[in-house]
């Protein structure tokens, strides 16, 4: 009897041991990396300053596109610190102020503040009023002078503030916009004492106000008018005259400002251009004495001699850019001009001390897959022979940033990916038999040794060195980044589109960049600008083409406008090679990806144009034949939500063109849904997922009843709201604000479900899986932001519970499904208040679709949050029956809950987070998320914990060794009974 | 957490009438100080009324005395961000804790506050367009009125579980390891309890058993083997 207690002793052990290691929904500290990763980016760099004088860590601050202010350690391009403005608070101009501020010039120039060098803190903010917006300009003074306040100036809309660089006080401002001046350049005299505003009142008159630095008052003013109009165009190149261009373009002025009457010099460009056609522009690039005129072919560089000629310095061919001049000495100024030609980028920095040196000239290798040179910032260094070398910091067509120095780059960040506009994934390639791409990582003595450093560590008994060497074993762990197919799929390439129209894959693992391509770089001079608009799988090899590799098609638009034509490109997914490129002769309104494949299983696409006709791809009689077939039951809608209509379409054969072409379809209005454009206007419209699954339509209830989804695919929601209440929040009272939702059959347009809520507002963010909608809005009633979900239930279906029916065949079970049978739905909804603003918002999704779901919310924190559909339930009451209860069903409350431990971001920000995407792994608990914005961030999730597999902390040496303790028991107490057994038998 | 300086009344908004007329540069540059200063006035001495485009709304977010427990991030205002309307205009907070929104509409508007490792709630503050001087605001979490416009965080966020530390008591303190604990007891304590039962007794429970056919493990393995 003792032993067989004994037994069930380290049975118990055995159970507790592997209890202890099961997943919870949260993760520990010591567990980030491991399944996840996150990526920071800037994005396309507008300004940089660089601040190289001290002598500790050598920086660069930057400002981009995405309205990013950061500050880049110029020897890794590491973010030392950065912030993201708001979405319309773009950045206008950056300098650096006193050596310790970085100075950000914002809004059209109504927003100036301040940061902290070192660490990024904001010191100060000054708000800037007036009343209609200008091109803003921002003066600090190069020199510090001590004891005395340096004041910052600022012109933008009609006015000239200056402000303290201290503390941000306004300490005066003169309005110019009374005079009608347009200010062009704002100078300081050397000794600091006055303030020029150079600009011109009307279209041909130049004006010069001098004022004092202290006061702000008008000391003089000068006017003169001129015989032309001017273009605006203006170049500074000393501290007293001043070039302009004429609104012809094919002038220049050369204004003298300094003496008592304005004079001026006029010289026709075509007198110092040979062969100059085209629009003239004069660059706004900074640099003493020379003027740099853009031409159509060439970029000239013009010297100033004495006061009324030009001499042409430098004729560079295009693509090239000039940067700014960087003053050495007194006398002596730097610029580099960046020439791109086929594979190279040809940087030639120039000194210039009256007199053109060579400079050095130094050439670089270029990836041909960043495009031509957007921009360059150079900066200098003394060498230790005191020589200067020069670094200098390029932006690229792809927004991605190189630091070149000596003919190296430094450092490079692929910063295209803080503006992904959208993506897809792909799968690895099989692991085929004999080629291993990664190398077998262990052999079973290491593979013992870490899972014994393992055991170690849960049992405490590890030391802080070997801590390390378990952490190190599991962040980078050779399994995950492994450029084969996995068996749980875990392993893909998220294959992402950026608004510069480049390609990249990147890989799960680890986040790094497998390939990329950059599709505007192929293209004809005619198909630009190109806007790239969206990325889909255009073959996904699966049964009958295992040989080949996948593709996705990216669908761009050639040119400005919306009625411009399309382009297609397809792209291998494992290389990025571009396969083929598909100029089109339509534009492109929408893309429909159908579920049908041809033979060599390319997707079918059909692109609806802005005549209404729908155009089938691809162009093969394969895929013709195969879409003839399901052409009949195939309908389209579109939503105009600028004139709030919603139309349904089928499809006819043949398009009235002049030239026959029979992939163009004819689309044939069915039904259409006009909203009342005085009360309601279309804000959101959602849609289920394609690739959607649904693992059942029954849903078992607390009572054993059973429920019917509705689950149809062709569900739309749309959510319009009030048109006074359209704006932003606080612009509309609750009582003339409303929302209403509704659920529509696309395919006839017959409204399912309506509901009306009195007092709400967008923005509206909605989510459509299975047989249920959740949205997001805001409640002006109760001033908080609410989220809602309507399930929809199919009642035709309900009577099918009677067992007696199923057995005598009197169900209807087997009767098809049509869209034009009436269906008899039942809505049951709930909403909730939810505490923050949301920006994004999906759902998970799974394999086989077994695993419950889970809602992810990017929240205005750049957080992302996974909440439980369970709260989302519209059965939840405020006391459930123990039915409910059993059933798991989650007593009622007003608000949703926000437990910080379910924020899958854990301790991370998604900066500027604009969308999350969720794609299944083949390990049915598990989906993958990734949710990009200036940020990537991607992690695995699992909404029901990992039941169907072990988990990545499992302690195999400590299951080995249980094992083998509980045989060595078994045996050690056999004996024992053994023994004991003879004793009694003596006895 | 004490208030540092109680004559900081940290809610003050001030209409701000644009264009200024400009014949009086020196009027108007008291005006433009008390903008700038608005956020050290207290509410009575807010700018005069008239009818302007905005109003400034400014206030304080309080992180003192936050962050030095538990959770490891430090209380910096240095990533704190305030964001009105959703995201209409996001702001930042200066090292002394103070923000303002300027050129704001009279009406009703949401300001929230995001800090990472803190939870803030959103507040609601009404501008009067009638009364330029009213300024309201509450919490819409607990619907607690605000006098001061002082954010302050409801609570620290955890982001992560905590790894308990592997300790015997914990082990012993568990479900498992009370039945182990039951267990125990039943090896080592019943033996001498049956010690103290009347032997007659035992022999009549132990025939009983017999008589029930349990049979032992250890005679199963004999008779195995």
């Amino acid at each position: 009897m003792a032993a067989r207690v004994r037994l069930g002793f380290l049975a118990l052990v055995l159970t507790l041991i592997l209890s202890s290691s099961t997943l919870s929904s949260a993760i520990f500290e010591d567990q980030v990396g491991i399944a996840d990763w996150h990526q920071k980016y800037i994005g396309k760099v507008k300004h940089a300053v660089f601040h190289t004088q001290n002598k500790g860590r050598k920086r660069v601050v930057v400002s981009t596109e995405e309205n990013v202010i950061a500050s880049l350690d110029l020897r890794t391009g590491d973010i030392f610190w950065r912030h993201v403005l708001g979405k319309n608070d773009s950045i206008d101009q950056l300098n650096i102020s006193l050596g310790k501020y970085v100075v950000t010039l914002s809004s059209e120039g109504s927003i100036l503040r301040a940061w902290n060098l070192p660490d990024g803190q904001m010191i100060w903010e000054s708000n800037l009023q007036f009343s209609t917006p200008s091109k803003p300009l921002l003066h600090v003074p190069a020199t510090i002078k001590m004891g005395r306040d340096n004041l910052i100036l600022v012109s933008s809309g009609g006015w000239l503030h200056a402000i303290s660089s201290i503390d941000g006080v306004i300490v005066w401002r003169k309005e110019f916009a009374t005079e009608s001046l347009e200010v062009k350049q704002v100078l300081q005299s050397p000794d600091g004492d006055t303030v020029s505003a150079l600009g011109y009142v009307g279209s041909s008159k130049f004006a010069i106000y001098h004022i004092n630095a202290k006061s702000g008052e008008v000391l003089n003013h000068r006017t003169t008018s001129f015989p032309i109009d001017f273009s605006g165009e203006t170049a500074i190149i000393s501290s007293d005259v001043l070039v302009a261009l004429d609104a012809a373009r094919s002038n220049l002025f050369l204004i003298n400002f300094k003496a008592e009457n304005i004079e001026y010099n006029q010289v026709h460009i075509s007198d110092l251009v040979q062969d100059f056609s085209g629009v003239t522009e004069l660059l706004p690039v900074k640099l003493k004495g020379i003027v740099a005129i853009k031409t159509a072919l060439s970029i000239f560089l013009l010297r100033v001699k004495g006061v009324s000629e030009f001499e042409v310095i430098e004729k560079i061919n295009h693509p090239a850019v000039v940067s700014d001049a960087l003053s050495i000495t007194e006398a002596e100024q730097a610029f580099a001009i960046v020439q791109h030609t086929e594979s190279k980028i040809e940087i030639t920095v120039k000194l210039d001390n009256g007199i053109i040196n060579e400079g050095n000239r130094e050439t670089i290798r270029a990836d041909q897959n960043r495009g031509s040179v957007q921009n360059v910032f150079i900066n200098n260094y003394v060498r230790t022979d005191k020589s200067h070398g020069f670094r200098a910091l390029i932006v690229m067509e792809d927004h991605s940033l190189l630091l070149v120095q000596q003919g190296e780059i430094v450092w490079s960040r692929e910063d295209g990916l803080a503006s992904i506009i959208d993506l897809t994934t792909s799968e690895l390639p099989v692991e085929k038999e004999g080629v291993s791409v990664a190398e077998v990582e262990h052999n079973l003595f290491e593979w013992l040794k870490g899972h014994w450093l393992k055991l170690k560590g849960t049992l405490l008994l590890a030391s802080p060195d070997e801590l390390a060497a378990i952490q190190a074993i599991r962040l980078k762990s050779s399994e995950k980044t492994k450029m084969t197919r996995d068996h749980n799929g875990f392993r893909k390439l998220i294959i992402v589109l950026t608004r510069a129209g480049k390609i990249l894959a990147l890989h799960t693992g680890d986040g790094r960049v497998i390939w990329s391509h950059f599709l505007s770089l192929h293209l004809s001079e005619d198909c630009k600008p190109y806007t790239a608009l969206r990325i889909y799988q255009w073959q996904v090899p699966h049964h009958h083409a295992m040989h080949e590799n996948p593709s996705v098609l990216v669908v761009g638009r050639c040119g400005a406008g919306f009625d411009a034509p399309g382009i297609l490109s397809v792209v291998d997914s494992y290389s990025g090679k571009e396969l083929k490129s598909l100029k089109l002769a339509h534009s492109i309104t929408q893309v429909i990806p159908l579920t049908l494949m041809d033979s060599s299983e390319h997707r079918l696409h059909l692109i609806v144009d802005s005549n209404l006709h729908a155009h089938l791809y691809p162009r093969t009689p394969d895929s013709l034949n195969i879409f003839r077939r399901e052409m009949s039951n195939t309908y389209l809608y579109s939503v105009e939500a600028g004139t709030s209509v919603i139309k349904g379409y089928s499809l006819q054969n043949r398009c009235n063109l002049e030239v026959a072409d029979e992939y163009c379809l004819k689309m044939k209005e069915l039904w259409s849904i006009v909203f009342p454009s005085e009360s309601e206007k279309i804000t959101t419209t959602s849609t289920r997922k394609m690739n959607e699954v649904v693992h059942t339509q029954a849903k078992v209830i607390g009572d054993k009843d059973v429920m019917f989804k509705y689950i149809s695919k062709n569900m739309l929601f749309v959510a319009t709201v009030a048109p006074n209440a359209a704006g932003e929040i606080g612009s509309a009272t609750p009582d003339e604000a409303s929302l209403v939702a509704y659920l529509i059959d696309a395919v006839t347009g017959r409204i399912l479900h309506r509901v009306t809520h009195q007092g709400a507002q967008g923005p509206v963010h909605a989510v459509v899986s299975e047989n249920w909608v959740i949205y997001h809005y805001f409640n002006l009633r109760a001033h908080r932001y609410e989220m809602s979900v309507i399930e929809i239930y199919d009642q035709s279906r309900a009577d099918n519970k009677d067992v007696w029916k199923l057995v005598l065949g009197k169900h209807n079970l087997t009767a098809p499904i049509t869209s034009y049978a009436r269906p008899e739905v039942v809505v049951k909804s709930q909403s909730y208040f939810f505490t923050h603003s949301v920006k994004a918002m999906a759902v998970t999704a799974t394999a086989k679709g077994i695993t419950s779901k889970q809602l992810l919310i990017g929240t205005i924190g750049d957080q992302v949050l996974a909440l439980d559909k369970r709260y989302l339930d519209p059965r939840r009451s405020a006391n459930p029956t123990p039915a409910e209860k059993e059933e798991g069903i989650i007593p009622l409350t007003d608000s949703l809950p926000i437990n910080p431990q379910s924020y899958v971001t854990h301790s991370l920000q998604v900066e500027g987070l604009r969308g999350i995407v969720s794609f299944p792994a083949k390990l049915e608990s598990t989906t993958l998320v990734f949710s990009y914005g200036v940020d990537l961030f991607y992690t695995r999730l699992a909404p029901s914990r990992t039941y169907d597999s072990l988990t990545e902390d499992f302690s195999y040496a400590l299951l080995l060794i249980t094992i083998v303790a509980l045989v060595a028991a078994i045996f050690a107490t056999w004996i024992l009974s053994e023994k004991k057994e003879l004793r009694d038998k003596w006895r | 957490m004490t208030m540092k300086r109680r004559s900081m009344a940290t809610m003050a908004y001030s209409s701000s009438s644009s264009p200024f007329p400009a014949t009086a540069p020196s009027l108007l540059l008291l005006l433009l100080s008390l903008i700038a200063l608005s956020s050290l006035l207290p509410p009575t001495l807010a700018a005069p009324t008239g009818p302007g485009e905005g109003f400034s709304v400014a206030g304080r977010v309080k992180l003192e005395g936050m962050g030095s427990k538990g959770f490891g991030l430090p209380a910096k205002t240095a990533n704190t961000k305030v964001i009105l309307n959703g995201g209409q205009r996001v702001t930042f907070v200066r090292p002394d804790g103070y923000f303002a929104f300027h050129n704001v509409p009279a009406g009703t508007h949401l300001i929230e506050v995001v800090s990472l490792g803190y939870f803030f709630s959103p507040v609601r503050v009404d501008i009067s367009a009638r009364n330029p001087g009213k300024v309201q605001a509450a919490l819409t979490e607990n619907r607690r009125h605000l006098n001061e416009l002082v954010f302050e965080p409801l609570k620290e966020e955890q982001y992560y579980e905590m790894r308990e530390p592997f300790s015997i008591m914990s082990l012993l303190k568990s479900p498992m390891g009370m039945m182990l604990g039951f267990m125990l007891v039943v090896v080592f304590l019943m033996p001498k309890l049956m010690e103290n039962i009347d032997p007659e007794e035992l022999r009549r429970t132990q025939e009983e058993m017999r008589a029930q056919g349990v049979p032992s493990l250890s005679s199963l393995v004999a008779r195995n083997t």
